[in-house]
């Protein structure tokens, strides 16, 4: 046997255990549960009154947050990675959060600039 | 120096980090596809961080309720989240089967493979339907880049009352800008993912994977099927949602 097929065997049973038919349904109802939670917000809650608008906004990044985290957690399965490869894949999105804090300040200014 | 005892310096190393084998235990391919996309991620970032600082900047906005309140050929208006509801609920639903093709594919299941790689094929196709639809829906509506509705009453519908018609003017153009062009963007994701998709489904029946022993390809692909759906989430809260 070829040390690629030994590899590629080796692999297989690992992930074999981490993700089965049962986990995949679990994870799709959450996230079809957060959606609803997103819509009933949307829907109910703002249109009611309930919540105001300034509030229910950084409740949808959170929520859309979670999903972000369940789909490449357990659908693009990094969580049962090697540390190393989950390391050199989140880390660099600290660029992305540099960049929205860069640019929220700076629409801030083109406000006072727009006049 | 004591001869009975290796030097510390000749013992051989067996860390991950010291050659000889993946520190990541993944296959080439499959890395490279997880740095393709965090690139594309960057790219995607970029394209909505700049959507959201020019509306931070703006007057005014369309709101998302007024804007997006049709099912494309059977309710003209208030419903709305109802017609992009349903497009998440099928991204999300092939997502699901993409990742149970890659579920059966551990197990060497070639026909399990070949069912849930035609129903992700399926839900990709039924949900460029569907952005055809809402695409062709804005367009009726004057919307188009660089392109808003000509008549200041029929723009007032978009936005709260009391709003300028300049201020509405304005930041309609950057809506019908960025969001074509981000939907867009989105969509040919979509089409890229769909084709590939259709590639790979055509390696299942012919036997290709059989042959070599692995399914990982499927893997690959499934990659890049779960990052178009990781971008709609975004794209739809920061779109429709906020």
């Amino acid at each position: 046997m070829s040390s690629h097929a030994t590899d590629a065997h080796a692999e297989h049973g690992e992930e074999h255990e981490s993700m089965t038919k049962g986990k995949i349904w679990k994870v799709f109802f959450i996230l079809l549960g957060i959606t609803c939670v997103e819509f009933i917000i949307a829907l109910i809650l703002v249109p009611k009154g309930i919540i105001p608008g300034h509030i229910a906004n950084p409740l949808y990044i959170v929520l859309t947050l979670f999903k972000a985290f369940y789909i490449i957690a357990y659908f693009m399965h990094l969580k049962f990675e090697k540390t190393g490869l989950i390391i050199s894949i989140v880390v660099p999105v600290l660029f992305i959060i540099g960049l929205i804090l860069v640019l929220t300040n700076e629409s801030h200014h083109w406000i006072t600039l727009r006049g | 120096m004591s001869t009975a005892a290796v030097s510390q310096i000749d013992e051989v190393k067996s860390t991950p980090w010291s050659g000889g084998r993946s520190p990541f235990n993944v296959e080439y391919g499959k890395m490279m596809m997880w740095f393709f996309l965090l690139s594309d991620a960057f790219t995607f970032s970029s394209l909505l961080i700049a959507y959201g600082a020019l509306r931070f900047s703006a007057y005014a906005w369309p709101s998302a309720a007024l804007v997006f309140q049709s099912v494309p050929g059977l309710i003209e208006h208030g419903a709305p989240l109802v017609f992009v509801g349903l497009m998440t609920f099928i991204l999300i639903m092939s997502s699901v089967t993409m990742v149970l093709a890659v579920e059966a594919g551990h197990r060497n299941a070639r026909k399990e493979v070949i069912g849930w790689m035609i129903a992700t094929v399926i839900g990709g196709l039924m949900f460029l339907g569907c952005q055809a639809l809402e695409w062709n829906h804005l367009h009726s509506e004057g919307f188009w880049w660089s392109s808003i509705p000509t008549s200041p009453e029929k723009l007032q519908e978009f936005f709260a009352i009391g709003v300028p018609y300049a201020a509405q003017a304005a930041s309609a153009h950057q809506f019908a800008n960025l969001f074509f062009t981000i939907t867009g963007f989105h969509g040919f994701h979509v089409f890229t993912g769909v084709v590939i998709n259709i590639i790979i489904t055509v390696n299942v029946l012919l036997g290709t994977y059989e042959k070599r022993g692995s399914y990982l390809m499927i893997e690959k692909v499934g990659l890049y099927w779960h990052f178009v759906d990781l971008v709609w989430v975004f794209v739809f809260t920061f779109f429709y949602l906020v």
